[in-house]
């Protein structure tokens, strides 16, 4: 029982304290995991979340999933992730839900087209990251190219992205892996990026 | 019926969004706006906005409100469910094999090789954003806060939330 309110304390800090999304959460992950609680070293948090990076999905759920799963059971996995979402989800319906009983109100419709240009500019800055983080695994000229393709697949063809990843995923999984030298560069510089 | 919508639509987005939260951005705006038309663009773009303004991830928390949105409680639980069980059940079961294949080239293929899909699904988005803001503020409007917020966020590397606020604040007096 006392593990399971720890459990639910310390990934509500992470939750309500981890602004910027599931990346920056991680240090606040591992200042609970492994500082506060001592529920694992550091270097089986390392692998904890190298291996959360090899799968798809938000990392900071994985990782609180995973760590309340190992010290608390089914429970524990329930409550850990319950813990990280719930207060934001909640907060989430009550400041939207806010914003659309007055809707009508002139100056609250001003707020809603004022804000659109916001979300066009991060939306814009992340395209730039991925752009980024794909030059340097990839090259340029390859990252436009297949940006091209996909988009071609996607938006003129009117195939389902997630059809188009798929295919993607299935063509990295099926290619020879002989070649680990060559491209060996590139991820080492990656990861030290990330 | 609308269940098993809620699920579906935030689990295709879950398993093939290679690259963290954001990189399920514009594959839930695919389902949500695009395919099932739960939301307009608009609407999208506010709750991406606000969630910025709010900590934790923002793959669950668009989740978790949208799902409410469209299907109530139930709705909620399902669309957390879908973002958060796919790929944590996997590294609950495989974690040995996961840990084996960490550093194979086909893992990290699969990241890598997804990224520049991502970046095409984003910059669409990025485009429909900017056609919505003409469309409602009109050109001027959209290019002085989208300087605004280019100033802010990549010159000056303040917090997403003071560009929100500009955002809401500059609307509410200006265009109101």
């Amino acid at each position: 029982m006392k593990t399971q309110w720890q459990l639910f304390v310390a990934f509500l800090r992470i939750g309500l304290l981890g602004f910027g999304g599931g990346p920056s959460m991680i240090p606040l992950v591992r200042a609970e995991a492994v500082a506060r609680y001592a529920w694992m070293n550091d270097d089986e948090f390392g692998d904890v979340l190298a291996i959360g990076n090899t799968l798809p999905g938000p990392i900071a759920t994985k990782m609180a999933g995973y760590i309340g799963y190992r010290v608390g059971g089914v429970f524990g996995c329930i409550n850990a992730i319950v813990a990280v979402v719930l207060p934001c989800v909640l907060a989430m319906v009550a400041l939207l839900g806010l914003f659309t009983r007055y809707r009508d109100q002139r100056w609250i419709q001003g707020m809603s087209e004022g804000v659109i240009p916001v979300v066009m500019v991060m939306m814009a800055q992340l395209t730039w990251d991925f752009f980024a983080k794909s030059r340097v695994a990839l090259g340029w000229l390859v990252t436009l190219i297949m940006g091209v393709i996909a988009g071609g697949l996607i938006y003129w063809l009117d195939i389902h992205p997630g059809l188009v990843i798929g295919a993607i995923l299935i063509a990295a999984l099926l290619r020879p892996s002989r070649d680990r030298t060559s491209s060996k560069t590139p991820d080492a510089l990656e990861e030290g990026k990330q | 019926m609308i269940y098993w919508e809620i699920f579906l639509a935030f689990f295709i987005p879950n398993i093939v969004g290679y690259g963290g939260g954001p990189a399920i951005i514009p594959l839930v705006e695919n389902e949500v706006v695009g395919r099932y038309g739960w939301m307009t663009s608009q609407q999208f773009a506010e709750t991406l906005a606000l969630g910025n303004t709010l900590p934790s991830p923002i793959a669950t928390k668009m989740a978790g409100y949208i799902g409410y949105e469209v299907g109530g409680i139930g709705g909620g639980v399902i669309a957390t469910f879908a973002t958060v069980a796919p790929s944590l059940l996997l590294m609950l079961i495989a974690l040995g094999t996961l840990y084996r294949y960490r550093d194979s080239i086909k893992v990290k293929s699969m990241s890598q090789w997804v990224r520049p899909v991502i970046m095409v699904l984003m910059a669409y988005l990025t485009w429909s954003f900017f056609d919505e803001g003409v469309e409602s503020a009109g050109l001027i409007h959209v290019l002085i806060i989208g300087a605004a917020a280019t100033l802010m966020l990549w010159k000056l590397k303040l917090h997403p939330v003071w560009a929100v606020a500009m955002g809401l604040g500059y609307g509410a007096l200006l265009l109101g």
